[in-house]
């Protein structure tokens, strides 16, 4: 029951701002409030409530299709809800801080995007799972297209055509996997019943993976991010790079992972090269970005390519590692957003040929991206470190000929992020201020409280990880017992 | 256990606790305040030092587990601390040394504004708590946290003054350059893991000392370990091909230079290998490979020593150059040589690089040699100190730079004849660049400006004190390695030593090792004369030939920049114009469009407005499953 709490939360906040609409103060207060009570279930989920009845709910729906309304939180579940409940409330408590246009149905989509993605985190049935897939989906598209930047229509156009295409894809193999079970049921349970040969896997495999890889985003079906994330109102950004693209690392490990570990075995080699071609693609690319938002976008697609990596070196280090970077890197770059999201109200660019010397001015801004974006370069005794350490770890046993090609390119990623890091530190805040950058940037108690508790984290979880760690242990040893190369094939 | 070793955690703890209140008070504090709590936590951190120095000393040491920083299941990497004899003496050179700069800052950078001041403090602790962390980790990891910590620090404080874009410039290559090496030294740590299935020294080592050369641990996968842990220290410790970083480095404020960029970060690689020996020792290729870029290191830095006419770029070099030399040491397998050196050069060239700091505070800011002169009538404990400086590094004996290098000498002796005669021509360049230096500096004509000639004054005891005590301990800390062809049983440091890092019996006659001291100390004594002959009264002239090509410092520096960072830029620019939007987004558009015109085809999108339609789709999708979600319930 109390994980359909975490999903009725947000719905009620969404039903009341759509009905009663009210201003920003009005809106920002109830929607804070709200991811407040979200963030206070998970933390009695965390603490107290443990029981298997609790933390799952089945209802009946669709029952002649052979759906059933299930949700159960695993170790998997428990994470990203953590992460959910707790990104959502950081960003309202700092959007208090700012306006924004209709208030009331921006709020409201946000929160129907959170009802959608924890949906989508928990369900255990897969026409459940594509329901809420698309749920999350529609928030963001009104989102990006109504309160964007210039370019917004087709921007936004595209990046829904092409998530929907990749989802479509998806919807087939979930039939498919349906009319082959026993009991012609979309459960989780009695997918995973199913005896499928291996070139059964391979096509499955590809079906399910586009849509996640577009979700991702996996090179080189990225393109539409980048301009996604700079057209969209930098909330928005926040949210789809935290939280969103977390749906499709869930995708690989809830259901490609089990459901076809010899196809991922088989293809992964080849999505592994995607991947960390894509790490070093990427950061590259975001060498060479002038505008901050673009930037951090392509060093989002660096990030991803190592947690997608991750997920098909197949042992159960990587999976540990991946895991809690699911919570680490949504932290981090959510306090990157937030940072970019105050650097443009307050000097009216993004653009880092403008900027400068904002550190001689502004020093309490300076140390709070500083700190930030080396959690993002994952400097040891900051969040992201442990992550990625267990990851490469990972990397490097990955049961594949190119084990230490994989491990060293992505490697280079350690390099370049510290390359376009420090260039954009250098750019934006040292050297003589100018005439855009030279005002103080006095932040407000709102901008700091949320600042400060995601440096918290940062820091908490750099120096003592195994909270997170001993959250997520069960899950990946479990998905390791299904996903073991040398068991499944001594089986077969 | 002993006492002293439960308050081995308050050793980096302390200097931790002062950045944190420098850092966070930065805009209350008076300087008095923050130069007290930032030197008063590293003077802490000395004195436990101390006492766990005398725990060690009596025969004790000790690995302290404080909790778990990563316990899953296939790995376990405790918080923990090693206490022996190698960590011990670290300590003491990173917080006596530190304390001494932390002082002698107070004086230094008093013209900051005091919110400047304390975050220079709270940098310089958080430096030293990295630092600590460093040498005291019982693992691979701890040791890396360490080692990225003090990269960072290093990195702020490169660039402490921020609004000079060259500063920051410099900063950054730092950083950069570190990181490639921190790459290798992280695939170390990897593969050790999953062969060995920890990180920790002692298991780790025993690991491979039962499974060398069977499959669990092959020859190869020694070879790639110790290679990749080398490059690893060739980026912290500047040597070939990664140094480009150190002299670039002297853009931070003259103390970080002494007590990052000479005494203590720069020689972590060698603590390092000196900790990895027990691997190292079975890797005969990569030992002899660590010799050789040790070597050349040496050789190419003292050369480019020779032409620099900054006083801060001649240091660097020379840092680089001793750098070379500890590598030579480590590379001939002498451990305990490779260690002594970094112990009498921490002094030494802290020494040297305070007493800069000295003279540029005199000349008001400038650092060109060329522009100096005569400095010694107005510099006298500046003078006379530096001097010291310069008789220890050249390794004149009783001074301590004689017993250190006369060892790593005497090991590549043993070693490898021709190293040996590089070495020591190498050994003789150092005592002529480093003597040019202080006859340029401090004898003949003032050739400043009027107005520096007025400014000239000796420094104020707050920095002059650090001087003296640092001549004082460059003189002395030789001592407690002296050769027993010296002296019978004075050699305190291998019996210190060699129960942690081993040592190398080596079978010379007396003779022989009387031979290469009087060589060693003749060619000295020999240059110098000769730099005095050539320098004392210098008068500026355009180098030529081979000179200009060191003056230039072999064009290293533009080389990396056409063979590496150009084409990464070009690189950079290529995907950025024409993979992402004319291939990739290109290959994307037109699948968009020919899925646009198939659905026109069959005319089932009318408005042609294909994402209105996908919408209506999904919506009606939605709406349909709610409902039937709500009647059956």
């Amino acid at each position: 029951m109390v994980v359909l709490l975490l999903l009725l939360i947000p719905l009620i906040g969404v039903c009341f701002l759509f009905l009663y609409k009210g201003d920003h103060k009005f809106a920002s207060a109830a929607s804070l409030k709200l991811s407040f009570a979200s963030l206070l279930v998970m933390c009695f989920r965390l603490c107290y409530w443990n029981t298997p009845e609790q933390l799952s709910f089945t209802a009946p729906w669709l029952t002649s299709l052979g759906s059933s309304f299930s949700i159960r939180m695993d170790g998997l579940g428990t994470i990203l809800s953590l992460l959910t409940t707790a990104a959502y409330f950081l960003l309202f408590w700092y959007m208090k801080s700012r306006t924004i246009e209709r208030p009331a149905a921006f709020f409201a989509w946000l929160l129907l995007a959170q009802a959608g993605m924890l949906g989508v985190f928990l369900a255990m049935d897969s026409l459940l799972f594509y329901f809420f897939w698309e749920l999350a989906l529609i928030p963001m598209y009104f989102l990006a297209s109504q309160w964007g930047g210039a370019r917004r229509i087709p921007v936004t156009f595209k990046f829904f055509i092409y998530t929907f295409l990749g989802s479509v894809f998806m919807l087939i193999g979930i039939l498919y996997l349906q009319s082959k079970t026993a009991d012609h049921s979309f459960a989780l349970e009695s997918i995973k019943k199913i005896k499928l040969t291996s070139d059964q896997q391979s096509w499955l495999f590809w079906l399910f993976f586009i849509a996640f890889a577009i979700k991702l985003p996996v090179f080189p079906f990225h393109t539409w991010q980048p301009d996604t994330y700079e057209e969209s109102p930098t909330p928005v950004t926040a949210i789809l790079s935290a939280i969103m693209v977390k749906m499709g690392i869930l995708g690989l490990l809830r259901w490609v992972l089990p459901l076809f570990p010899i196809a991922s075995y088989m293809w992964g080699d080849v999505v592994m090269s995607m991947a960390v071609a894509g790490i070093v693609y990427a950061s590259f690319l975001a060498m060479q970005q002038v505008d901050i938002k673009r930037l951090i976008a392509y060093s989002s697609i660096a990030h991803i390519g190592l947690m997608t990596a991750g997920a098909f070196a197949l042992n159960q280090l990587a999976y540990q590692g991946l895991l809690i970077q699911l919570f680490t890197h949504g932290i981090n770059i959510l306090g990157m957003w937030i940072l970019v999201d105050i650097i443009e109200r307050k000097t009216g660019t993004r653009s880092i040929d403008s900027l400068g010397g904002i550190a001689q001015h502004s020093p309490t801004l300076t140390i709070f991206f500083v700190i930030i974006a080396l959690a993002n370069i994952a400097l040891p005794l900051t969040n992201a470190f442990v992550g990625e350490f267990l990851l490469f770890i990972g990397i490097l046993a990955t049961p594949s000929t190119y084990y230490w090609v994989f491990a060293v390119v992505g490697g280079l990623g350690i390099i370049l992020s510290a390359v376009y890091t420090l260039r954009m530190i250098r750019a934006v805040f040292y050297g003589q201020p100018n005439a855009t950058s030279s005002m103080p940037i006095t932040l407000s108690w709102h901008e700091i409280g949320a600042l400060v508790l995601i440096v918290g984290l940062i820091l908490f979880f750099g120096i003592y990880p195994q909270p997170l760690l001993d959250m997520t242990a069960d899950f990946s040893k479990d998905l390791f017992g299904q996903t073991d190369i040398t068991s499944l094939f001594r089986k077969s | 256990m002993q006492s002293s070793f439960q308050l081995a955690f308050l050793i980096p703890l302390l200097p931790l606790i002062g950045f944190l209140i420098n850092g966070l008070g930065r805009n209350w504090h008076s300087k008095q305040w923050s130069g007290l709590i930032g030197s008063g936590a590293v003077l802490g951190s000395f004195v436990i030092s101390l006492l766990v120095f005398q725990s060690v000393e009596a025969g004790q040491d000790a690995v302290i587990a404080y909790f778990d920083f990563i316990h899953v299941e296939g790995l376990h990497i405790p918080f923990a601390f090693q206490l022996d004899a190698l960590s011990s003496l670290f300590l003491l050179i990173i917080t006596g040394i530190g304390l001494l700069i932390h002082i002698y800052s107070i004086a230094y950078m008093r013209e900051e504004s005091s919110s400047s001041f304390a975050r220079y403090f709270s940098y310089l602790n958080l430096f030293v708590f990295s630092m600590l962390l460093l040498v005291l980790g019982s693992n691979y990891v701890v040791m890396f946290i360490g080692w990225e910590g003090v990269g960072l620090c290093s990195y702020l404080l490169i660039g402490f003054w921020f609004k000079n874009q060259e500063y920051t410039k410099a900063a950054n290559k730092a950083f950069i350059m570190n990181r490639i090496g921190d790459l290798a030294f992280l695939l170390a740590i990897f593969w050790l893991v999953i062969k060995t299935g920890s990180a920790s020294f002692s298991e780790v080592f025993d690991f491979i000392l039962a499974n060398e050369g069977t499959a669990k641990f092959t020859a190869t996968d020694l070879t790639v370990v110790t290679l990749l842990l080398f490059i690893g220290a060739t980026g912290k410790s500047a040597q070939l091909p990664l140094y480009t970083w150190l002299p670039d480095a002297m853009a931070g404020p003259t103390p970080v230079s002494a007590l990052i960029h000479a005494a203590t970060m720069v020689t972590a690689g060698i603590y390092m290998i000196a900790r990895s020996h027990v691997i190292y020792s079975m890797a005969p290729f990569t030992m002899s490979l660590i010799s050789w870029i040790g070597l050349a290191t040496a050789f190419l830095a003292a050369t480019i020593a020779l032409q620099q006419f900054d006083i801060k770029k001649v240091l660097a070099y020379s840092t680089v150059s001793q750098l070379g030399f500890m590598f030579l040491a480590l590379g001939s397998g002498a451990y305990i040589a490779a260690v002594f050196h970094v112990f009498t050069h921490a002094f030494f060239k802290a020494l040297l690089f305070l007493g800069s700091g000295s003279v540029i505070h005199a000349m008001g800011g400038e650092q060109d040699i060329r522009k100096m002169g005569g400095l010694s009538g107005k510099l006298k404990i500046t003078y006379l100190t530096f001097m010291i400086g310069c008789l220890a590094i050249a390794g004149l004996p009783p001074l301590s730079g004689f017993f250190s290098k006369d060892a790593i000498l005497l090991n590549a002796f043993l070693h490898h004849p021709l190293q040996y005669g590089l070495a020591l021509f190498t050994a003789f360049l150092t005592a002529f660049y480093m003597f040019r230096l202080l006859f340029l500096t401090f004898h003949g004509s003032f050739r400043g400006t009027a107005a520096q000639q007025a400014h000239l004054h000796e420094s104020p005891a707050l920095m002059t004190v650090p001087l003296i005590l640092l001549a004082l301990f460059s003189i002395v800390s030789g001592w407690i390695g002296i050769p027993s062809v010296l002296a019978h049983d004075a050699d305190w440091l291998s019996n210190f030593l060699s129960p942690v890092v081993g040592s190398v019996v080596h079978e010379v006659s007396h003779s022989t090792e009387w031979i290469l001291m009087a060589l060693s100390v003749g060619g000295v004594l020999l240059t110098i004369g000769f730099a005095w002959y050539k320098f004392r009264n210098y008068s500026a002239t355009e180098s030529k030939g081979v000179f200009r090509f060191f003056e230039q410092k072999w064009y290293v520096d533009q080389l990396y920049d056409k063979v590496v960072v150009k084409p990464i830029a070009y690189l950079g620019k290529l995907f950025n114009e024409w993979v992402e939007p004319h291939l990739i987004d290109a290959f994307v558009n037109r699948t968009g469009k020919t899925v646009q015109l198939a659905g026109k085809q069959i005319r089932f999108l009318q408005s042609g407005k294909i994402g209105t339609y996908v919408l209506f789709m999904v919506l009606a999708m939605v709406t349909v499953l709610l409902i039937q979600f709500f009647i059956r319930k």
